[in-house]
């Protein structure tokens, strides 16, 4: 018995059609000239880690892990017997301290900012500005450190100076000797003025998704424009903020030129933010470079090398914070 | 004729002279809403003496957009505004606590008096005048970060208010929102774990956690089911006890069901203009204007 409705036999169902798209010549070139462009950046990035990995991986096989965790930079005098000793540990640590240092001191400025311009500013005068902190991002890096050594830098150690007398209690801004030039303090007030621009036009672009609904709703309900950013912007903006803020902290491990002008490398971790000795990875290399025999500049391309792969992952995981939240808008 | 007011921000539009023009060349239609005095609502209590508007324009840029709207809202009433899109009924609703201005060109003329006392009145605190008159909008949207609990208080929050009994308070506007039974025992969930009518009624019981005077809704059931919408229905007519109810709806059934006035919008191209106001059962049995008439038996709109 068959009704109409019942599922047809196997046999009569047709196999499933090859849908066949037929691309225009114009079509298929243009696809082409941006496929290859797309690779290319691909293949660049490839090559720069192969690179890397290719001239470090002596390093690797000689210093093991110790080349991460050591903290200690000697080339050692083999006439004399000194086995070579190369590690990063300290300048890892270093370029972690000064990027918080900047971090901390941008992060609140930024989102203030974002603020400002996406809830206190007036229509006409938001491009502008957005524009004005916009090209602060275009500034050359090394124009930031010779601002920051000749201008900035005489006043920060008086402030360093200031925050050590009223603050020195707390461990990390007391100082073993007083002596506050070219301190991690003073690095990540130039690495700050850096993100600054990066973290404020992610976060503000997360505060313009903000759904209308929910501020008028806060609105409608008497509040005030503090109390609606307290309740329905920063809640919203949150994950956003946090992205942009791991996109800064990777800028500023990255930045080397600024911060090899006013920051002192030393090869003993340093946790006092205030005493001028700290690392930075990149900025180690560009020290070393010019002096470096064979096994020292083996020694900072594998340094280049985490260098890379540390921003990389922090890169990798910004995106990822802001790509969620501007797809789950919550 | 009053001053054509124009919010902060937005200085770049029409002038006040062409604004006044168009104003004055419009038909005078709209009636003072001589609303029958004999009709009150059981139950109601001295609530003040209500939200007038008076002579109502609205504009965005340089779309006139409501013209001329005079309209008195009595306590212990819910009054309905019908009329087709684009009439200006929502923009009329949002001029009553001063939410028109949020949209970039917006400016109005005439004077909204609540108690009395022009809520445009330059040194008018604009919050104070939002916690009086509520809204509850199109949308159910409670606030996606808190629960439903803080969503109901949320209000007492966002304006810095104090209460000494929160827990009273939060059972009591579920209560007259018709959603406690419901979530009285998740108190702490999501708001949006609950349905869009439940979501709805939510919305409802915050605008009621501020003791508002004037609760003004925005066609609350247009993205809801018919059962949710008959819950949010009866709601309303048990808040017009303590709160004076102004009512956009799309749906004239809705109307005839629970308001006691209705006032019938309508745009000829030209601004929206209130063509008709009178007794909700007057407005869809005696129509006085042919277009009233035309509308509510369906045959345009």
């Amino acid at each position: 018995m068959s009704t109409p409705t019942s599922v047809p036999l196997q046999s009569e169902i047709p196999p499933a059609r090859a849908i066949i798209l037929t691309r225009r010549l114009s079509d298929r070139v243009f696809r082409g000239v941006v496929t290859a462009g797309g690779f290319v950046s691909l293949i660049v990035l490839g090559l720069i880690a192969l690179f890397l990995a290719s001239r470090s991986i002596d390093i690797f096989k000689t210093f093991g892990f110790g080349f991460i965790t050591e903290f200690k930079w000697d080339s050692g005098d083999p006439d004399n017997g000194i086995p070579p000793v190369l590690g990063i540990g300290a300048m890892l640590i270093g370029t972690i301290v000064t990027a918080v240092v900047g971090l901390v001191i941008a992060l609140p400025v930024s989102v203030g900012m974002a603020l400002f311009l996406e809830y206190y500013m007036p229509i006409r005068l938001k491009k502008s500005l957005t524009m004005v902190i916009d090209l602060m991002a275009a500034i050359p890096s090394v124009i930031f450190g010779l601002w920051g050594f000749f201008v900035l830098m005489p006043h920060a150690i008086y402030w360093a100076k200031l925050l050590h007398k009223y603050f020195g209690w707390i461990p990390f801004l007391d100082v073993q000797a007083p002596i506050f030039e070219r301190s991690p303090f003073i690095a990540g007030l130039i690495l700050s003025i850096m993100i600054i621009p990066i973290v404020t036009s992610i976060s503000r672009e997360v505060f313009s998704q903000v759904p209308l609904d929910r501020i008028q709703a806060a609105y409608a309900l008497g509040a005030t424009r503090w109390t609606m950013i307290k309740a329905v912007v920063l809640p919203f903006g949150s994950s956003g903020i946090a992205g942009g803020a791991m996109l800064g902290l990777g800028r500023a491990m990255g930045e080397t030129v600024a911060v090899y002008l006013v920051l002192n490398l030393y090869f003993q971790p340093n946790f006092q933010v205030l005493f001028s000795a700290g690392g930075s990875v990149a900025s180690m290399i560009v020290t070393k470079f010019g002096e470096a025999g064979q096994l020292e500049l083996q020694g900072l391309m594998a340094a280049g090398l985490v260098l890379f792969i540390v921003t990389l992952i922090i890169n990798f995981l910004s995106n990822m914070i802001v790509k969620r939240t501007s797809r789950t808008g919550n | 004729m009053s001053d054509v007011m124009e919010f902060e921000g937005n200085k770049d539009n029409i002038s006040t002279k062409a604004y006044l023009e168009e104003a004055v060349s419009q038909p005078e239609i709209s009636s003072l809403a001589s609303v029958a005095s004999h009709h009150s609502a059981p139950g109601s209590q001295p609530l003040g003496t209500g939200l007038e508007a008076r002579g109502v324009h609205a504009w965005f840029g340089k779309h006139h957009a409501l013209a001329d709207v005079n309209l008195d809202f009595p306590a212990g009433t819910v009054t309905a505004l019908i009329g087709p899109s684009g009439c200006g009924k929502s923009t009329f609703l949002r001029t009553l606590n001063r939410m028109h201005e949020f949209i970039p060109g917006a400016a109005m003329a005439g004077e909204v008096l609540l108690d009395g006392k022009d809520i445009y009145e330059p040194g008018t605190d604009v919050t104070k005048i939002r916690l009086k008159v509520g809204m509850v909008f199109q949308k159910p949207n409670p606030f996606p970060s808190m629960t439903i609990a803080e969503n109901v208080l949320s209000g007492l929050k966002l304006a810095q208010l104090k209460t000494t009994n929160k827990d009273d308070l939060l059972e009591e506007c579920l209560h007259r929102a018709g959603l406690w039974n419901e979530v009285k025992d998740r108190l702490k969930a999501h708001g949006g774990s609950l349905s869009g009518g439940q979501q709805q009624r939510l919305c409802i019981a915050r605008a009621l956690a501020v003791k508002p005077e004037v609760l003004l809704m925005d066609e609350p059931c247009s993205a809801l089911d018919p059962g949710s919408t008959l819950k949010i229905e009866e709601t309303v007519r048990q808040l017009i006890e303590s709160v004076i109810v102004v009512i956009v709806t799309h749906n004239m059934q809705q109307a005839a069901r629970v308001s006691d006035y209705t006032g019938f919008f309508l745009s000829d191209g030209g601004p929206g203009q209130l063509i008709e106001t009178a007794p909700t059962s007057e407005i869809f049995s005696r129509p006085k204007d042919p277009r009233t008439e035309a509308y509510v038996t369906g045959r345009f709109g």
